[in-house]
């Protein structure tokens, strides 16, 4: 009786995640009357817009996957080791970009760095360009700071730093010759979690006007039928990638780590 | 920490070097308050400022409008609606598969593409339904075209309360599983078993164990959902341009045009959404410290 429920339950939940994809999987390939054809997604992909968007979001992940690293990955570092009563309230800062929503970040940001004000970066394009990069960072900072913290739990920091500080080394060495590497594959998974966020990101990237990916999908959505499901199945890909890639160096990791 | 560094660290370390410790922690106290704080509080400020600076409610009382309530209404509706069946759906699947004796194999596949299926919010999302169940998406046209069902004549409209809501469904069921699979992992076999030797039938094991245990983490999650759902913008927007009357999409035009006709009221509306999302979250918080007292 109950193997029965639950096999209902999962089916249930089953083709309730499967008929959009298939769904938007069958649309996406319609364009051509009366037979499946992959027109849909070769228009998309000859788009020189669609090239132009998608090149900027990925420079703009990847951008922001270096900063994150670079602000998250010392600052955990050091709470670890020479902070621990402040871990609370930074894991509670960290947080915060989950309660805030991101248009009423993305609203300050507008309010408070116009051309008007102290600090003029919507002003330029470089401008607008970096702050929507220290936006992402923010939205991508929970996941981030989580899986860096968790890494840093398995190795012993303390014993780390004080060996390789009686061997001469300055913080510079240790963060990045023995921290980073021990902590590589929790910054690895942070970082694809950050790509999959930014790749498709929309709101933060339409308020502040830069020609992202996702204000790109929403237009095409407003003006297309076919090419916005070749997008979505695009972008399910994307998602599913930056997840497999999560899996991946977590297997791998552990399984080097067994055979010491 | 382990004794031994605790304990060398009087000796070793002079009392001069103690108050630098917080100079590395600056860059991110910095960026947090740059990036995230003085942004928020912006805002914050903002609606409860006159246009001249002044200290006032007006704006907060200038929500009260039709068209605003309506659109509170319909966001809180759809947010809660969303949160509640994916929480039950979610729920169900999770115990299916944890407690339910379905084969082990089925577990790592699900995870994963909870992970996935979490993520996969936005606009792509609001495309996959449109192809699925808008008006010439799969599943409309199969139910047209073989059985004769027209869902237009029914009044199934995909820009709607429930449109909406089968949508975010997507991705508030598979945080449900993410969220809930180690809480229900940590119920712990004994307890069933010491409520079945004290002669406890299943429905009463559940009723007056399981679920008591599991119930700070449901309702926690359960605020964590209607958050998640409430702050969902890019989907909303491409699934309904900005045909439909709730908060995030009354916001975003409100930033890039003003429809309201006064940015201060504007403000008042950001602040709402950071009110209902934050006393959500609040709920989220209390309650997984409180869930944690029990699955460790």
């Amino acid at each position: 009786m109950t193997r029965l429920w639950s096999w209902g339950a999962l089916a249930f939940g089953l083709i309730y995640f499967a008929l959009p994809l298939i769904g938007m999987t069958e649309f996406s390939l319609k364009m051509r009357r009366g037979e499946y054809s992959f027109d849909a997604y070769a228009k998309v992909l000859a788009d020189p817009k669609f090239q132009e968007t998608f090149s900027y979001s990925v420079i703009m992940a990847l951008v922001t996957i270096a900063f994150g690293v670079l602000l998250v990955v010392p600052t955990a570092f050091w709470v670890r080791l020479k902070m621990p009563g402040m871990r609370p309230y930074v894991e509670f800062i960290t947080l915060l970009p989950l309660v805030i929503p991101a248009i009423v970040i993305v609203f300050g940001y507008i309010r408070l760095y116009n051309t008007s004000s102290w600090l003029p970066l919507t002003g330029s394009a470089m401008g607008t360009n970096i702050l929507l990069m220290f936006g992402y960072t923010t939205l991508a900072l929970p996941y981030m700071y989580r899986a860096v913290d968790t890494g840093l739990r398995t190795i012993d920091v303390a014993t780390l730093t004080e060996a390789a500080q009686s061997l001469g080394a300055g913080w510079g060495t240790i963060l990045a010759r023995i921290i980073l590497p021990n902590v590589l594959v929790a910054v690895l998974s942070g970082a694809f979690l950050t790509f999959a966020i930014v790749i498709g990101e929309f709101t933060m990237a339409a308020l502040l006007n830069r020609p992202a990916f996702g204000p790109y999908m929403q237009l095409l959505g407003a003006n297309r039928a076919y090419e916005p499901a070749a997008l979505a199945v695009i972008a399910f890909g994307i998602t599913w990638a930056c997840m497999g890639l999560i899996q991946l160096v977590t297997r791998f990791s552990k399984h080097t780590r067994a055979q010491h | 920490m382990p004794p031994s560094t605790s304990s060398t660290v009087p000796v070793t370390r002079p009392a001069r070097r103690l108050p630098t410790n917080w100079v590395g922690l600056v860059p991110f106290a910095l960026f947090a308050l740059l990036f995230l704080i003085l942004p928020t509080m912006n805002i914050v400020l903002g609606a409860f400022q006159t246009p001249e600076g002044g200290f006032t409610f007006e704006n907060i009382r200038g929500l009260n409008t039709p068209q605003i309530r309506a659109a509170y209404i319909i966001s809180l509706k759809i947010s809660l609606a969303s949160a509640a069946l994916g929480c039950l759906i979610g729920f169900a699947v999770a115990a299916a598969v944890v407690l339910g004796g379905l084969p082990r194999f089925i577990r790592s596949p699900l995870l994963t593409f909870s992970g996935v299926a979490s993520n996969f919010a936005g606009v792509p999302l609001a495309f996959a339904f449109l192809a699925t169940i808008g008006p010439v998406g799969l599943i409309t046209v199969f139910l047209k075209t073989q059985l004769g069902i027209d869902l237009r004549m029914l009044g199934f409209n995909l820009l709607s309360f429930w449109g909406l809501t089968i949508t975010y469904l997507f991705f508030q069921i598979p945080l449900m599983i993410l969220i809930i699979t180690p809480a229900l992992d940590g119920l712990k076999r004994e307890w069933r078993e010491a409520a079945a030797i004290l002669g406890a039938s299943r429905l009463q094991y559940w009723r007056m164990v399981a679920l008591p245990i599991l119930f700070p983490s449901l309702l926690g999650t359960l605020a964590l959902l209607f958050a998640n759902a409430f702050g969902a913008v890019a989907t909303a927007i491409a699934l309904t341009g900005s045909s439909m009357n709730i908060v995030p999409i009354l916001l975003f035009a409100q930033i890039r045009g003003d429809v309201l006709g006064n940015p201060h009221l504007g403000y008042a509306l950001a602040f709402g959404m950071i009110v209902i999302t934050g006393v959500a979250n609040a709920v989220y918080i209390v309650l997984r410290a409180r869930s944690e007292r029990w699955l460790k």
